[in-house]
């Protein structure tokens, strides 16, 4: 018998192992499962919805007609006016964290606290914003109010997106501006921020993007039932379609099955849009790394 | 006894403490101006401490504590009125790895320059200032046609050099050097090693190696570290020839570190 032959106890292993490749592979099959079923279903569904008409028309006939209009410029208002609220607020508090502040028990804390909030169920951010941006600061049920609760619900996600970007920043290129007498914002301003800031406004677009499904957050504080009208200004309401497509799912008799699905698919396609072109402008910006 | 003035760095029972562990004793260093200092000793015997202080570049750590006092030509850079930056901008360091910022050559060499003075010269100016100081670290020739291509690109060497020339146009005092050519293959090493020689006399050095043959050939003074402590401070040629201390003799010999 040759010295390299398989002995009993190598062939186990080898059985072994094949199985666990079976069990693994098999868990990750049934993990794609549901995105597929999902996706196949809204395509199947609500593909025949679309048209250009249903893109660019009011709903109409008591919701059972008609298209997604205003609930689809709804939706851009409130994810555009969210975005501009929580970038720079959580872009600062990132920086802060990440470049100023000593490592204590103090910022230790501050970092608990930030991840806990990721954790806070939306309905509880929603009434939050009822409380603080509808009645305290009297913004009223408005985009502006709807939209600072998305932002104040996505601030954590932004500020540990942001602080991950500027942290894989090399530490040698702030010591090297420091050694040579930079204050600590002309490092950040030089060097840092220059070298992440595609990495930021990727993450954060990412981030946010994913709120445009926010239905809870929106519903009591600025996102209407049904208003045939395009907003004007952040004041005022607005359709959205995360909440359109609650509504006449469950709220209106007699909606054609197609809607619904429609509207769906609409709101994923937003969402693999946003989603698509951020991973595609972090990978060209990847492409470009300087070090 | 020299003048007070031939003194580039001096200091006064510097004791420096990481958290609970102290990593300096009563370290109390005259180093000449115009020459090249060599800091050697084993791993962790503090010498890179030492360095590091003379900028106070340690400090932004926020465990360190220190007692005593370092000068810089005569004036306490440890006292409570001095501006770090200033400090910062008299004593400059070049790394153990090659750190040349993610800008252009050009901006490299502005960098330190542009920090330190409130009006912006005229383009030709800047052109001279980058000029210059590439001239000085030998670097003119290989990178005159390339300004505005990416420092971090090229070769360690010539990072190595770029990190020195950019603390030139500042007018240091001091140039602190933490190992400085470790990162560098043997050929690139005499380079730079040469380019450090050619700085002395305008420049007062502070070189830490771990390199002894580093030590013996490029430097006119040498410190002996161990545990913390200055154990030895001599001419090199004397240090190496003529030990007074048994453990230096043991450690150049290569016995232990």
């Amino acid at each position: 018998m040759s010295m390299f032959q398989a002995t009993e106890l190598n062939e186990r292993n080898k059985r072994k192992e094949k199985l666990f490749r079976l069990l693994f592979g098999g868990m990750t099959i049934l993990l794609i499962v549901p995105v597929v079923v999902i996706v196949a279903t809204l395509i199947a569904r609500g593909g025949p919805a679309l048209s250009w008409d249903f893109f660019f028309t009011a709903p109409s006939n008591g919701m059972t007609e008609g298209g997604v209009f205003p609930a689809l410029v709804g939706t851009l208002w409130i994810v555009a006016v969210a975005l501009i609220a929580s970038v720079p607020l959580g872009v600062a508090a990132a920086l802060y964290l990440s470049e100023y502040a000593p490592d204590n028990w103090l910022t230790r804390l501050i970092n608990l606290a930030i991840i806990n909030l990721a954790g806070v169920p939306s309905i509880v951010h929603a009434l939050f914003g009822v409380g603080a941006f509808v009645l305290f600061f009297r913004f009223g049920t408005s985009i502006l109010a709807a939209s600072l609760t998305l932002a104040i619900m996505t601030l954590p996600v932004v500020i540990v997106s942001t602080r991950e970007s500027l942290q894989a920043v090399p530490r040698a290129f702030r010591e090297a501006c420091w050694s040579m007498g930079a204050t600590r914002w002309q490092a950040i301003w030089n060097v840092v921020l220059p070298n992440s800031i595609s990495g930021i406004l990727t993450g954060v677009i990412l981030e946010v993007s994913r709120t445009v499904g926010e239905t809870a957050p929106i519903m009591f504080t600025g996102a209407a039932f049904f208003l045939p009208f395009l907003p004007e200004s952040v004041f005022d309401q607005t359709m959205a379609l995360s909440l359109h497509l609650f509504v006449i799912s469950t709220q209106v008799p007699g909606v054609p099955e197609h809607l619904p699905y429609g509207v769906a698919l609409t709101l994923m396609g937003i969402v693999v849009v946003l989603n698509s072109a951020s991973i595609a402008f972090r990978a060209y910006l990847r492409g470009k790394k300087k070090w | 006894m020299a003048e007070l003035a031939d003194y580039a760095i001096q200091s006064r029972d510097l004791n420096l403490w990481y958290g609970d562990f102290q990593a300096l004793f009563d370290v109390n260093l005259a180093i000449r101006r115009g020459i090249i200092t060599a800091m050697i000793g084993p791993s962790g015997c503090g010498k890179s401490t030492f360095l590091r202080s003379v900028n106070r570049i340690t400090e932004r750590l926020g465990y360190v504590r220190t007692t005593g006092s370092i000068d810089v030509l005569g004036q306490d850079i440890t006292a409570e009125v001095v501006e770090l930056t200033q400090v910062r901008k008299h004593v400059g360091m070049v790394f153990q790895r090659p750190n040349p910022l993610p800008l252009s050559i050009r901006k490299n060499i502005l960098f330190a320059y542009d920090l330190h003075h409130a009006e912006r010269p005229s383009a030709a100016q800047r052109d001279e200032i980058v000029e210059k100081a590439l001239r000085q670290v030998l670097l003119w020739d290989q990178v005159k046609d390339d300004l505005d291509g990416k420092a971090t690109t090229l070769s360690l060497e010539a990072q190595q050099k770029l990190c020195i020339a950019r603390l030139l146009p500042v007018k240091p005092t001091v140039l602190l050097m933490d190992e400085p050519c470790s990162a560098l293959d043997p050929e690139a090493t005499a380079a730079v090693e040469e380019l450090i020689w050619d700085l002395r006399g305008e420049y007062t050095i502070l070189i830490v190696t771990h390199n002894m043959a580093q030590a013996r050939r490029a430097s006119d003074e040498c410190i002996f570290m161990l545990m913390g402590k200055v154990l030895e401070h001599s001419e090199t040629a004397e240090m190496f020839v003529n030990p007074a201390k048994k453990e230096t003799a043991d450690y150049i010999e290569g016995r232990y570190g």
